[in-house]
């Protein structure tokens, strides 16, 4: 198990050293950055001038390493725009989507396994096409559409909920359903998937020759082995939302790293965009690596051995 | 109870299960009864409705099939008109079943220990460390060393004999007055079945329980077999005392099958194996006559209509469903070398 | 020991004599196929309507006429509603109607393109790390891996807004953004069928690997290639609306459905149609590309259905 673990955490490592150079690389997406820094009415000198200040003269490589360098020390450079080092400002905003996908997690979780559970218990029945028919409408839905409808229903018209900013608890329900309901249909897939396998298996035959109460069966049983890859797909899923959160964050006005990035991207602010997506794409790796773990420890075969 | 006491009693047991083309009769009409210290052996070929007979009797059943019977009860207590809740009480408790693939039919999470106390828990009042000394008594008893250590092991980290005696030990914890085994050996090794279905009729005896045992390996049935039901295409087409089955078989199916066994010091040299041409009939429908017919060198046109009732054999205990009479059939065992 | 198992031969029974052909199976199981028969209906209708887009449109989606800004739809208890802008127009007094269908130009022309770049990426990868195995299959993965870990809407967006954005940025982005399924199904199909005997029958006649993965892999995995690729069809389609609803992918005037969404969002309590027409052809869109898919894969092998 140990083994296991390290050579996942290599593996790890090296993704997470791609994605930081990717990140990096975006500067230079554009061209010169010089010249986007610079302005249109600059001159040659200007830009010569800029490239100095910024280093931009110095290999790719060295200006790689040096904000690679600095970043692990946590220190992400300074924001152009908003006159203050970036680092601060992103963990300032991190706990908000965080939160944010938490409860979307909850709420997808909460929705899909007992529609999966149930429609495995009874395949082919209304309940299980209904499960199947909110799966397929959940993936046909775009996100931004069904929060902005929810916003007109929930929000507008029948003023229940607040639709904007973080004021209260209230304010996270609308965002984290918009959010949530995405992979709702993954989920509960995977669980009716997961499910019907596990109910048809001879050690179910086995707990039922036992005379175990059905409820029993059901959760000691049956769910345990059924919910490893719903586990690990959630953890994963998580690092999805995390990313995914821009959009929501968009319209809720929800203060999170998603609006952050938004803002940073309209500004320009190339510093930033290049820290939240680094920022993200670690937190998914470690989200990824987590899941290996949780899956490798909930499953006796692998964790004993 | 003393020994000797009917434990079981089944009356026409039929199983039907609807498929697209009609219903399948795949049990029909099941008579037999077992006793405390009896070993019963069903016997048949795949598809013949053994494994679905020892599931009706347990009510496991898959959701579709449809069970009926005359009477079907445990101690006397009726079966067959129970609350799903009561049927649970009785199920590894007065009534266990081992099952045929030991690889799958323990749960990969939990431990061997947790999953026999688990059924002693379910059924009696005891504490978890009366469960656990019970569990490491059992596993002793089912010949696993190490016993207490054993109960903190995985399945996986058992080989299929090992798992197969855990699941008999499991099976034993609530003291049952009745086993079924179905086909607990087929799935392991030639050298290991052996010393299971020794154990079993050991277990038997000590514990004074009966034992259905089901399998298509008739030396299987040679060695453990008070008593005999053979079985063909959802009916008992032989049953009676193990010995007289086999050195007097009547039906011409299970003449078949004794056949295909070579016996030294019978079976000539070079002599071909017998073989029984043909395949199983469909059983979905109607069904008319002997279900053997097609297959058997002896049949005549009665052989295909109404339906053949069982009748006795040339001794006690011993009857056969066929038209023809006792002495014809014998000497055709006899012709074939296996009488 | 007997086993009397052993005892039988088998004749051919007259079932299987009768048996009807996979070709016939396979359209017995396509037209009684609820979802799949509405999702292909429905899809090709869209395909067609795209297609005949300037035939079919009344208006110049393009026209503004602000004399005419915000007529409600015809369905709506309004004097201003007419026949003549049956589905409404918008702020800048376009017909709606005639947006709509030059919309589903754009959304299918980018669900399609951004499909087929994608799956040329993923497929070749992913074949290639299922097919050679051993290092090419790890470096695969770890490409897989790298690009997982990416978040794809924000990348897209930052380098859109960094490159600019016509509507071939869009595509590319998109195309090289969302190939991690097709690399994933691919890999593990071209796996399963790599171990099959004709491949290895093939192997053993001297063929070229080109010649082996064509003639033999491919026909095996093009099944799960279609399913494939109508899911990321789908969401190209919407990750393109959700660029262009932020801003960053079609630009006004053009009708991406999604640039119609942020546009009339503003607007959404006094003019909900603004909001709903294109949000439901959205929906349409993607739930028959769904449908279709989910189809496609029943009905080729239905024993993968979950």
């Amino acid at each position: 198990m140990l083994v296991y673990a390290l050579k996942r955490l290599g593996v790890a490592g090296l993704v997470a050293l791609t994605v930081s150079f990717l990140s990096f690389s975006l500067i230079y997406v554009s061209g010169d950055p010089a010249f986007a820094l610079a302005g249109e009415t600059a001159t040659e000198a200007d830009i010569e001038n800029i490239r100095r200040v910024y280093g931009f003269d110095r290999p790719i490589v060295v200006q790689y390493l040096d904000w690679l360098g600095s970043a692990l020390t946590g220190d992400f450079g300074h924001s152009n725009y908003l006159n203050t080092d970036v680092a601060s400002v992103i963990f300032d905003r991190l706990p908000v989507t965080m939160t944010l996908g938490a409860c979307a997690l909850a709420f997808a979780l909460a929705l899909a396994i007992p529609l999966g559970v149930l429609a495995a218990m009874r395949p082919n029945t209304l309940l299980d096409r209904f499960a199947l028919t909110v799966a397929v409408i959940g993936q046909a839905m775009p996100s931004f559409w069904f929060a902005l409808i929810m916003i007109f229903w929930l929000g507008i018209t029948w003023r229940l909920l607040p639709i904007t900013g973080t004021a209260s608890w209230l304010n996270f329900i609308m965002p984290s359903v918009a959010l949530g309901y995405y992979i709702t249909p993954a989920v509960m897939r995977l669980t009716r998937a997961g499910m019907m396998e596990v109910l048809s298996s001879d050690y179910i035959r086995t707990a039922r020759a036992k005379g175990l109460k059905p409820v029993r069966v059901l959760f000691k049983h049956a769910l345990r082995n059924a919910i490893i890859p719903v586990v690990a797909l959630s953890a994963v899923q998580f690092g999805f939302m995390l990313g995914g959160s821009i959009v929501i964050e968009t319209i809720f006005a929800i203060n999170g790293l998603g609006f952050l990035a938004w803002e940073s991207i309209q500004r320009g602010d190339l510093p930033m965009m290049q820290a939240i997506v680094l920022v993200l794409a670690c937190f998914y790796i470690v989200l990824t690596f987590v899941a290996d773990l949780l899956n490798a420890f909930l499953d006796p075969r692998i964790r004993v051995s | 109870m003393a020994q000797g006491d009917t434990i079981l009693e089944v009356k026409n047991l039929t199983v039907d299960i609807p498929v697209p083309g009609g219903m399948l009769h795949a049990v029909q009409g099941l008579n037999f009864s077992v006793s405390r210290g009896e070993t019963l052996c069903i016997v048949g070929e795949s598809g013949c409705g053994k494994s679905l007979t020892s599931l009706a009797l347990m009510d496991l059943l898959p959701k579709k099939a449809i069970r009926k019977a005359d009477r079907l009860t445990l101690e006397g207590e009726d079966l067959l008109s129970l609350l799903e809740s009561r049927m649970a009480d009785i199920r590894g408790n007065s009534m266990g079943m081992i099952f045929q693939e030991p690889m799958t039919s323990l749960n990969p999470a939990y431990t061997i220990g947790d999953q026999m106390e688990e059924i002693l828990l379910r059924h009696r009042r005891v504490s978890r460390r009366e469960a656990r000394e019970r569990a490491i008594y059992l596993l002793e008893k089912v010949g696993i060393t190490a016993a207490a250590s054993r109960l903190g092991q995985y399945p996986h980290q058992l080989s299929g004999g090992l798992r197969q005696r855990v699941m008999i030990a499991m099976m034993l914890m609530c003291g049952p007055k009745l086993i079924i085994a179905d086909e607990p050996t087929t799935a392991l090794d030639v050298t290991i079945q052996a010393q299971i279905l020794l154990l079993l009729a050991e277990l038997q005896k000590e514990f004074e329980m009966g034992l259905i045992l089901i399998t298509h390996d008739l030396g299987v049935v040679a060695r453990v077999a008070d008593r005999v039901v053979v079985m063909y295409a959802g009916e008992i087409v032989e049953e009676g005392a193990a010995t007289h089955v086999f050195e007097r078989p009547t039906h011409p199916y299970t003449q078949g099958l004794l056949e295909c066994i070579p016996v030294p010091g019978k079976t000539k040299r070079g002599a071909h194996l017998g073989s029984i041409p043909g395949i199983v009939p469909s059983l979905v429908g109607d069904l008319r006559g002997c279900h053997f017919a097609e297959r058997c060198r002896y049949a005549m046109p009665e052989c295909r209509q109404g339906h053949i009732a069982l009748r006795a054999g040339l001794e006690d205990d011993h009857a056969y469903r066929c038209v023809l009479e006792p002495d014809v059939t014998m000497a055709h065992a006899r012709e074939r070398g296996v009488a | 020991m007997a086993d009397t198992t052993a005892s039988t031969s088998t004749a051919p029974s007259a079932d299987s004599v009768l048996a009807p052909s996979p070709g016939a199976l396979m359209r017995r199981r396509m037209f009684g196929h609820y979802g799949f028969m509405f999702g292909t209906a429905a899809l090709l209708a869209i395909l067609l309507i795209a297609l005949f887009a300037p035939l079919i449109a009344p208006h110049d989606p393009l026209g503004q006429d602000l004399a005419r800004k915000l007529i409600p739809p015809i369905w709506h208890d309004d004097p201003k509603a007419t026949w003549v802008y049956p589905l409404g127009t918008d702020m800048f007094g376009r017909d709606y109607l005639s947006r709509l269908i030059y919309g589903a130009r754009i959304s299918l022309l980018i669900g399609f393109a951004a499909m087929v770049i994608s799956g040329v990426i993923g497929t070749a990868l992913g074949v290639a790390a299922g097919y050679f195995g051993g290092r090419v299959d790890m470096v695969v993965n770890f490409i897989i891996t790298t690009r997982l870990s990416m978040p794809v809407v924000l990348v897209a967006l930052a380098v859109v807004s960094l490159i600019g954005n016509s509507l071939w940025v869009v595509i590319w982005v998109l195309g090289l953004l969302i190939w991690d399924r097709f690399a994933v199904v691919m890999r593990s199909s071209t796996q399963q069928v790599r171990g099959l005997d004709y491949v290895a029958a093939a192997q053993a006649l001297g063929c070229s690997t080109t010649r082996v993965v064509l003639s033999e892999i491919m026909p095996n995995i093009v099944n799960n290639l279609i399913v494939v690729a109508t899911v990321e069809m789908a969401h190209a389609i919407i990750l393109e609306a959700a660029l262009s609803f932020l801003g960053l992918g079609v630009q006004p005037p053009e009708p991406s459905w999604g640039l119609m969404i942020s546009e009339g969002k503003g607007l959404m309590f006094f003019e909900p149609w603004l909001i709903g027409i294109p949000g439901t052809a959205l929906f349409v869109l993607i739930l028959s590309i769904n449908l279709l898919g989910d189809g496609i894969r029943d009905v080729t092998a239905p024993e993968n259905r979950n």
